[in-house]
C-alpha cells in the first residue's frame, strides 16, 4: 500500500478532501463496509431443497460454503411458495446447523440412570440383535387357525416428516420382517381425510391444489387454523381476497386466521357437522343446487335398496346397527340391488358382512360378480333422474337434513341465525357454473370421534354446489407436515401397502386372488386393475422370486386380524404384548393423545428406539418424566433398554416430499450429515442389511420374505443408500428394466414392478420428474413443470367435472379442461383426470368391465360408478350419510337423537384412559368448560423441531392457555398469572392469556365458555411446558382410528398445579367428584 | 438508479393490512445477520414475546386486539359488503357475562398486526450525534451502524425519536437495522421482505413505494376501510420522511408509533447559530469594553 493510498484512506482527510465534509456519508465509510458482501456470494454452491416443516413444501435455497451450510432462504422459482417462508422455514438454518442437534448415539441399559456412548456401528449391531430376538419370541404363525405370519412384539411410528423414500423403506423392511404395527403420524393427524374425501370422490388427497386458492370466489376455512399453521401457503388465499373474494373463518377461537377474515364465525367445538349439514339443509330446500352437475355427476338420482333405515327413523343409529357390539351391517346401505366397493375407507367391510353371515366368499353377492350392476344403475333404471324418487339419494339426503335448520344451529353451535344465513349466502352465490368455492380444513376436523364424516359433510355439500374438479373449487386439505401425504401414500400405515392397496387380512384372503376379490374388487373405474397394482407391488418387493406359479410371494404379506393403529399398540405396550419399539422422528410422549397412556406403554417395552435431532421428551422419560416427578415410575425400576440415533437434516439427505399439493419435490442433500446423525434410509437400509447378514443360510420359513427381499440398493457417499434408486423402484419398471411412465403400463402377470403404483410416472422416460424446477414465473398458474403430483400430474383431481356433460366448460370463467373435438382428445390448462382420448358421448356396452365401464360422463374415475358420493352406500363403518353426534366429553344432549355420541366409537376402558360422564348427569358439571387444542405459527407440531430452535422459542416461550374474561372472571384467572387444567387424565399447567379472542357462547340456553391450548409443549428443549395431550382421551374414529383432541371438557383453576404425587392426588380427586368409573362415558 | 448513476434511495413499505401475524421478518432478520437470541420472556401481551425493538430486534411485530369492526383490516378490495359498522366506544356493558355471545357480534373484533423496523429516517439524529463516524448514509439513502467503528459511547441512543436504536448488553455497541446493506448492495431483497408470506413488507425503490402506497390506501378508502393511513411517508415530517414507512389501520399510538416523531437534532443548527451569536455579541462586548477603556 503506497503511502498515499495509506493517506487516503483516513476518514479525517477524506472528510476533509472529498464531498462529505459533514463525515455521515461516504467519509466514514469503514474499509470492512466498504468490502462487504452478502455470505450467500460466498458460496460454493446453492443446493435446491424444500422446506421440512408444514406440508405447503415451500421451495428452499441452500448456500453451502467449504461444506458447511451458511444461509436457508425461500426459492422465488418455487410456484408454490414465491420465496417466501414462515418463521420456521426461515429458523431452519438454525434448526440444521444449531447447537440443539446432538450427534452422538445413546444408550440407557435397562435399569440405567443415565445415558452412555455408545458408537454407531455397535449400537446397529444391537438393535439388529434385538429385533430379531424379539422376533423369534412373539412370532405367532398362526392366529385362531388362520396363518399371519407375523409378530406383535415389534412396532413402529413416524414418517410424516421423512422422505417418501424412507418411508418406502420402513414399510418395506418391516413388512418383510412381520411387523405389522407400522404407524405415522399421518395417523393422529389426517387418516380421517383419506376416508372422508376417498369415500366421497374416490381419493384420498385434496382435490385442489394450494395456488389454485387464487381462483376462488369465496374460501371457507373451517376446523383449520390456516393462516398460523400455514402461512407461506395463505398467501393465495390473500391473492383470492385481493381479487374480491369472500373469506370465511368458522372456528371457536378468534386466530390470526380469522384477523385477515371478512367474516368470523365462532363455533362450538365439536359441532361442525351440525352447522354444515344445515347449510346442506338450506341449499336443498332452497334449491341452490347445481342442478345439471348434481345430476350427471353425484349419486344423487341413484335409487338406495328399500332395507335402509335413517338415523330420522332410528333415533341415531342407521339400519344394520348391532347393539352388542356396536358396529353396522352396511348390507341395507347399498344401492338397490347392487353392493358397491368403496375405493377408499374400509375395503373390507362388506366381507365382514359376507363373513358374519356365513356366506361362501365364492358364492356370495360380491360387487365383482355383481359389478354389471353398475351398468344396470344407468341402464335398467335403477335411477331417477328427476330427482323425486323417495328412495333416490337426493330425497334421502333431503330427509336426512330436514332437521339441521338454522334454529338448531343457534341451539347447537352457538351460532346466531343471521350470523349463519351470511355464511349460506356467500357460499351459494359464489358457487356455480361462473363461479366457484373452495373448503379448507386440516385437523380442527380430522380430529374427532366423527372425523371422516366432518370431512364427507364438507364433500357433499361441495357435491351439491358443484365446486369439485373446477378451478377455485374443490376441498383443501391442509397437511402439517413435510410429507404427511407422502406418508399415506407410500404408507408407514398398519392397514394399508403403497397406493392405498389394503394390507391383507387373515380370513379368506390367503392367496392373491381372494385378497383382491375380498377388498371390494369393483368392475368399473381404476381400482378393478387392483390386480396389477397389487403384482407389481410384490415384484418390486420380492423381485424374481415372485412368480405367478408362488402367486407373487402374496404369502409373504403378514396378514392383520384387527386394528394395530397406534393406540392399540400403545394399549398392547401396557400389556406387554409389544416389546420393541422404533420411534421415527414421532414424539408420542408429548404429541400423542393420553400422553400419560403412552408413557406407562413405553415402561413396559423392553427396548425402544429414538431417532430424532434432540433428546426429545419420548427418548428422556425414564429419567425425568412425569411419573417420574409423581414418584408413579422409578428408573432403577424400568427395564427399557433406550437407543437414541441422531438423526440427519432435510439439507443432509435426498428424497422427495409429497406436499398437501400431492406434489413430489425432490430435495437434494446440500452436506453430509457430521458425527453419527445418518438419514433415515440409511438406518432402514443398513438396519435391514445386518439382519438380511445373521440369517443368510436360514431354513426357517418365516425369514424367507427376508432373505428374498429386493434390498440392492447402490450406496453414495457415507454409505448412504441412492434415494434415486428407491424413487425409480417406487416409480417402477417393465421386464426390461426401462422406467414406466404411468401406472396404465402396469400389469399382473408380473412383467412390470412398481413400488407404488400411484406414483408411478414420477419416473417417466427415466427422467427424475420430482425434481423439475422450471420456475413458476415462467409458466402458467398450474406450473404443470415444477415437480409433479401423483396422479400422473394432475394437479385438480376430477377435472372432468370443470367442462359440462358434453365437455365443454360451464363457463370461460371457470374454464379448465375440455374435450376438443378436432383432436379427439382432452384439452386444457391442466393435465386431464380421465382418458385422454375418451368421448364425452362415450357410453358403455352393456357388460362393460373395468375402466371402459365408465363413460365419457363420469368424472370420478375412481368410483365404482363413476359418481361422487353424496350417499355412500359402502366404505365407512359410521355411516352412509353424515350425522352430528357429540363428543366423547361434552357439556351438552344432543337434541336431535336418543344416541348422544357416534354409536360406533372406539373406546378403551382402561385405568389409565377414563371418559368424562354424560352430559345429563350432576357430575358432569366437575369438567364443565370446552377445551380445543390447536398450532400456532412459531412452533411445530409436538416442538421436536421448534421447541429447540432458540429464534422460534422465544417468539413464544411458553405454553399458555387462551380464555375469554368472564371465564377469567368466574375462575379468578389472572392475566399473565397460571392455571391448572384438569380433566379425569391428567392435570396440566399454563400461563393464562385472558383475551376478547376467546368469547363465551350460547348453547341450549346457557353460556358455555372455550378454553385454547396450543399443544406444542413438554418438559424437554429450551422453551418447556406441560403438553396439552395430557389432559386428552383415547376415543376414536370408528373408521380411522383417530382420537377426538379437538373437543373435550376440562376444569380450570388459578394457580400452578401440584407438584409431586400431589398431582396425581388431584386427578383422582376430581375423578372421585365426578364419581367415574370405567363404565363413564361408554354410553352408546 | 436515478439519472446521475447513483443508487435510488431504497427502503421498506409494511403494509400492515395484510400482515398475519407470523415474525417471518423477525426470524429472517435474526437468521440472516445473526443476531442473537435475546431471552423467552412470557409478556402476556396477546401474541408479542418480543416486546419491543432493540439491539437483538430488528423487526418487531405488535398485535393489538381491539373491539372494532373486523372488516377494517381487509386485504381485498372488492368486499361485497359495505363500511364500517359500529365502533365499541368502551362504555360499560349492562348484560350478563355471556348474555351478548360472541357470535352476536361477529364481526365486531380485530386483531391488528404490524412489523415495525427502523424507519431510515432522512434526517436522523443517531447519526447526526455519532462523534465516531460508525453511522453514516448509505449511496441507498438507508443509515447503518458500522460495527467495526462503533465503540459504544451509546449517543445515539436517545437521540432516536423512535426508539429503535439500542446498545447490546454484551459488547456495549449500538444495532439496528441495517436495510440488509450487504444484501441490498448485490441486487438482493433485505431478509425480512424476502421472507414476508403475504407481501406485507415491500422493498424498494422509496419513490415507487410511496406511489404504491398511495395507490393502496386510495383502494382502501374507496373500499370502506375509512381508517387506513400512512405513517412515515410524508417528506415534511418531523424527520423529512421515512426510508421505512407503514399503512397503519389506526393512529400511530395504537401500535406503539410517536404520532409526531422529530428529528432530536433538528434545533442543532439554530441551537448552534444561536450560539455563535451568542458568543459573538460576548466578543463583541468584550471588545467593545477595551475600545471603551481607550477612549
Amino acid at each position: 500500500m503506497s503511502m498515499w493510498t495509506w493517506l487516503r484512506s483516513w476518514p479525517v482527510l477524506r472528510q476533509v478532501a472529498g464531498d462529505d465534509p459533514m463525515g455521515l456519508g461516504s467519509a466514514v465509510k469503514s474499509e470492512r463496509s466498504d468490502r462487504l458482501l452478502p455470505r450467500t456470494a460466498e458460496a460454493d454452491r446453492v443446493v435446491k431443497s424444500v422446506c421440512p416443516y408444514c406440508a405447503v413444501g415451500c421451495g428452499q435455497n441452500v448456500y453451502v460454503r467449504d461444506e458447511q451450510v451458511i444461509q436457508i432462504e425461500g426459492d422465488p422459482d418455487s410456484p408454490i411458495s414465491r420465496g417466501r417462508l414462515c418463521p420456521k422455514g426461515s429458523a431452519s438454518l438454525q434448526l440444521t446447523t444449531g447447537s440443539a442437534r446432538r450427534d452422538k448415539v445413546l444408550y440407557r441399559p435397562a435399569y440405567g440412570t443415565d445415558w452412555e456412548e455408545l458408537d454407531l456401528d455397535t449400537a446397529m449391531n444391537m438393535v439388529a440383535d434385538r429385533v430379531l430376538r424379539t422376533r423369534e419370541q412373539t412370532w405367532e404363525q398362526e392366529h385362531e387357525g388362520q396363518r399371519v405370519a407375523r409378530t406383535l412384539g415389534i412396532a413402529s411410528l413416524g414418517g410424516a416428516t421423512l422422505d417418501n423414500e424412507e418411508n418406502y423403506l420402513i414399510k418395506k423392511l418391516f413388512t418383510a420382517l412381520g411387523v405389522i404395527q407400522v404407524e405415522n403420524q399421518a395417523r393422529v393427524c389426517h387418516s380421517s381425510t383419506v376416508a372422508g374425501l376417498g369415500t366421497s370422490f374416490g381419493r384420498g388427497g385434496a382435490t385442489m391444489f394450494l395456488q389454485d386458492l387464487q381462483n376462488s370466489d369465496c374460501i371457507v376455512i373451517e376446523g383449520s387454523n390456516f393462516a398460523e399453521a400455514h402461512p407461506v401457503g395463505f398467501q393465495w388465499v390473500m391473492e383470492a381476497k385481493a381479487r374480491g373474494a369472500v373469506v370465511i373463518h368458522v372456528d371457536p377461537r378468534f386466530s390470526r386466521t380469522s384477523a385477515l377474515a371478512d367474516l368470523h364465525v365462532p363455533i362450538r367445538a365439536g359441532t361442525d357437522i351440525a352447522f354444515l349439514g344445515a347449510i346442506i339443509n338450506h341449499v336443498l330446500t332452497e334449491e341452490k343446487y347445481f342442478r345439471d352437475y348434481v345430476l350427471n355427476y353425484t349419486n344423487a338420482a341413484t335409487l338406495v335398496g328399500e332395507d335402509f333405515r335413517d338415523t330420522e327413523d332410528l333415533d341415531g343409529v342407521f339400519s344394520g346397527f348391532s347393539e352388542r357390539d356396536h358396529t353396522y351391517d352396511v348390507t341395507s346401505w347399498s344401492y338397490e340391488g347392487v353392493e358397491v366397493a368403496a375405493a377408499a375407507g374400509d375395503r373390507n367391510q362388506l366381507h365382514r358382512t359376507r363373513k358374519e353371515e356365513g356366506q361362501d366368499i365364492g358364492h356370495a353377492g360380491r360387487p365383482e360378480q355383481q359389478g354389471s350392476g353398475g351398468a344396470v344403475i344407468r341402464d335398467g333404471g335403477k335411477e331417477d333422474r328427476t330427482l323425486t324418487d323417495p328412495r333416490c339419494v337426493f330425497q334421502i339426503l333431503k330427509r336426512h337434513y330436514a332437521r339441521y335448520t338454522p334454529e338448531l344451529v343457534e341451539e347447537v353451535c352457538g351460532i346466531p341465525r343471521d350470523v349463519f344465513a351470511r355464511v349460506c349466502d356467500h357460499l351459494t352465490e359464489n358457487s356455480g357454473p361462473d363461479r366457484t368455492s373452495a373448503f379448507c380444513y386440516a385437523v380442527g376436523w380430522t380430529q374427532h370421534t366423527v372425523g371422516s364424516q366432518y370431512i364427507r359433510t364438507a364433500s357433499i355439500l361441495q357435491l351439491l354446489l358443484g365446486n369439485i374438479g373446477r378451478p377455485g373449487g374443490g376441498i383443501q386439505a391442509l397437511r402439517g407436515h413435510a410429507s404427511i401425504q407422502g406418508s399415506s401414500d407410500v404408507p408407514t400405515l398398519f392397514d394399508l401397502l403403497p397406493g392405498y392397496l389394503p394390507m391383507p387380512h387373515a380370513h379368506e384372503e390367503q392367496d392373491l386372488d381372494g385378497y383382491v376379490r375380498a377388498a371390494g374388487y369393483p368392475h368399473k373405474g381404476f381400482w378393478s386393475n387392483m390386480r396389477s397394482y397389487t403384482v407389481s407391488l410384490l415384484k418390486a418387493w420380492w423381485g424374481e422370486h415372485a412368480t405367478a406359479e408362488n402367486d407373487f410371494r402374496f404369502d409373504h404379506l403378514p396378514r392383520l386380524t384387527r386394528s394395530h393403529s397406534t393406540y392399540d399398540t400403545v394399549m398392547a405396550q401396557i400389556e406387554g404384548v409389544c416389546k420393541g419399539y422404533f420411534l421415527m422422528g414421532e414424539n408420542p410422549a408429548v404429541g400423542s393423545a393420553n400422553s400419560r397412556a403412552q408413557r406407562f406403554g413405553m415402561a413396559e417395552l423392553d427396548w425402544l428406539v429414538v431417532r430424532d435431532f434432540s433428546l426429545i421428551e419420548s427418548a428422556t422419560w425414564w429419567k425425568d418424566g412425569p411419573e417420574i416427578e409423581s414418584q408413579e415410575m422409578r428408573t432403577e425400576d424400568i427395564g427399557t433398554e433406550v437407543f437414541f440415533f441422531p438423526a440427519a437434516a432435510h439439507t443432509e439427505k435426498s428424497g422427495t416430499f409429497t406436499n398437501t399439493n400431492r406434489t413430489l419435490q425432490w430435495h437434494d442433500r446440500a452436506v453430509v450429515p457430521s458425527g453419527d446423525r445418518r438419514s433415515d434410509l440409511w438406518f432402514m437400509y443398513h438396519l435391514g442389511r445386518l439382519i438380511r447378514e445373521r440369517l443368510q443360510g436360514s431354513q426357517d420359513p418365516k425369514d424367507r420374505p427376508l432373505l428374498e427381499l429386493t434390498w440392492d440398493y447402490p450406496l453414495e457417499e457415507g454409505e448412504e443408500p441412492s434415494a434415486d434408486a428407491v424413487l425409480r423402484e417406487i416409480n417402477g419398471h417393465d421386464a426390461k428394466g426401462r422406467p414406466l411412465s404411468g401406472y396404465t403400463e402396469l400389469r399382473d402377470d408380473g412383467s412390470t414392478s412398481c413400488g407404488c403404483w400411484i406414483y408411478c410416472g414420477v419416473f417417466k422416460d427415466g427422467v427424475n420428474q420430482s425434481a423439475r424446477k422450471k420456475p413458476g414465473g415462467e409458466q402458467d398458474w398450474i406450473a404443470a413443470e415444477w415437480a409433479w403430483s401423483w396422479p400422473d400430474n394432475r394437479r385438480v383431481l376430477y377435472n372432468r367435472a370443470s367442462a359440462d356433460p358434453e365437455g365443454r366448460p360451464w363457463s370461460e370463467r371457470k374454464a379448465l379442461v375440455w374435450w376438443d373435438e378436432d383432436s379427439g382428445r382432452w384439452s386444457g390448462y391442466d393435465v386431464a383426470d380421465f382418458e385422454p382420448d375418451k368421448a364425452p358421448t362415450y357410453r358403455p356396452r352393456d357388460g362393460a368391465k373395468g375402466v371402459e365401464a365408465l363413460s365419457g360422463v363420469d368424472p370420478f374415475i375412481m368410483q365404482a360408478d363413476g359418481k361422487g358420493w353424496l350417499f355412500a352406500p359402502a366404505g365407512l363403518n359410521d355411516g352412509p350419510m353424515p350425522t352430528h353426534y357429540e363428543p366423547q366429553d361434552t357439556p351438552f344432549t344432543n337434541p336431535l337423537y336418543g344416541h348422544q355420541r357416534n354409536p360406533t366409537r372406539l373406546l378403551y376402558q382402561h385405568e389409565l384412559n377414563r371418559y368424562h360422564p354424560r352430559p345429563d348427569t350432576p357430575e358432569a358439571d366437575v369438567y364443565p368448560y370446552v377445551v380445543t387444542t390447536y398450532r400456532l405459527t412459531e412452533h411445530f407440531t409436538a416442538g421436536g423441531m421448534s421447541r429447540w430452535t432458540p429464534y422460534l422459542s422465544e417468539l413464544q416461550p411458553e405454553f399458555f392457555c387462551e380464555v375469554g374474561p368472564e371465564l377469567a372472571q368466574e375462575r379468578g384467572l389472572e392475566h399473565g398469572g397460571w392455571a391448572t387444567i384438569v380433566t379425569a387424565r391428567n392435570a396440566i399447567e399454563a400461563r393464562v392469556l385472558v383475551t376478547d379472542r376467546m368469547r363465551p357462547l350460547r348453547v341450549q340456553g346457557r353460556v358455555v365458555h372455550q378454553i385454547g391450548l396450543p399443544y406444542h409443549w413438554g418438559p424437554n428443549g429450551y422453551s418447556t411446558g406441560d403438553a396439552a395431550n395430557e389432559l386428552m382421551s383415547m376415543a376414536l374414529d370408528p373408521n380411522v382410528h383417530i382420537q377426538e383432541v379437538k373437543a373435550l371438557t376440562a376444569d380450570i383453576r388459578p394457580g400452578r398445579r401440584p407438584r409431586g404425587p400431589e398431582r396425581v392426588a388431584l386427578v383422582e380427586e376430581y375423578r372421585n367428584r365426578a364419581l367415574i368409573t370405567e363404565r363413564t362415558g361408554t354410553e352408546r | 438508479m436515478t439519472a446521475d448513476g447513483q443508487p435510488s434511495r431504497k427502503g421498506f413499505f409494511t403494509d400492515t393490512s395484510v400482515c398475519i401475524g407470523c415474525k417471518a421478518c423477525e426470524v429472517a432478520c435474526k437468521e440472516w445477520n445473526m443476531v442473537p437470541e435475546d431471552g423467552l420472556d412470557f409478556l402476556a401481551s396477546s401474541f408479542d414475546n418480543s416486546g419491543r425493538l432493540g439491539a437483538d430486534t430488528w423487526r418487531h411485530v405488535a398485535f393489538i386486539e381491539q373491539r372494532e369492526p373486523l372488516g377494517h383490516q381487509d386485504a381485498g378490495v372488492g368486499r361485497p359488503e359495505g363500511g364500517p359498522g359500529p365502533v365499541d366506544v368502551g362504555m360499560p356493558s349492562f348484560e350478563l357475562p355471556g348474555q351478548r355471545s360472541a357470535a352476536d357480534g361477529a364481526g365486531d373484533f380485530r386483531w391488528l398486526m404490524s412489523s415495525d423496523v427502523c424507519k431510515h429516517c432522512t434526517s436522523a439524529a443517531c447519526l447526526d450525534v455519532c462523534p465516531t463516524g460508525a453511522i453514516f448514509r448509505t449511496e441507498f439513502d438507508t443509515v447503518v451502524v458500522q460495527e467495526d467503528i462503533c465503540n459504544g459511547c451509546g449517543y445515539c441512543v436517545p437521540a432516536c425519536p423512535y426508539g429503535v436504536i439500542d446498545r447490546r448488553e454484551v459488547d456495549g455497541r449500538a444495532w439496528k437495522c441495517t436495510l440488509c446493506y450487504d444484501r441490498i448492495g448485490e441486487g438482493l431483497e433485505p431478509a425480512c421482505a424476502k421472507a414476508c408470506p403475504t407481501d406485507s413488507i415491500q422493498f424498494g425503490d422509496l419513490d415507487e413505494l410511496r406511489e404504491r402506497a398511495d395507490r393502496r390506501v386510495r383502494d382502501l378508502h374507496g373500499a370502506g376501510v375509512s381508517s387506513a393511513r400512512l405513517y412515515g411517508e410524508d417528506p415534511d415530517d418531523g424527520v423529512d420522511g421515512a426510508g421505512a414507512f407503514f399503512l397503519l389501520l389506526d393512529e400511530p399510538e395504537v401500535y406503539g408509533l410517536p404520532p409526531d416523531p422529530v428529528v432530536t437534532t433538528r434545533d442543532l443548527p439554530s441551537m448552534w447559530r444561536h450560539a455563535g451569536t451568542a458568543a459573538l455579541v460576548l466578543l463583541a462586548g468584550a471588545a467593545s469594553a477595551f475600545v471603551g477603556r481607550r477612549s
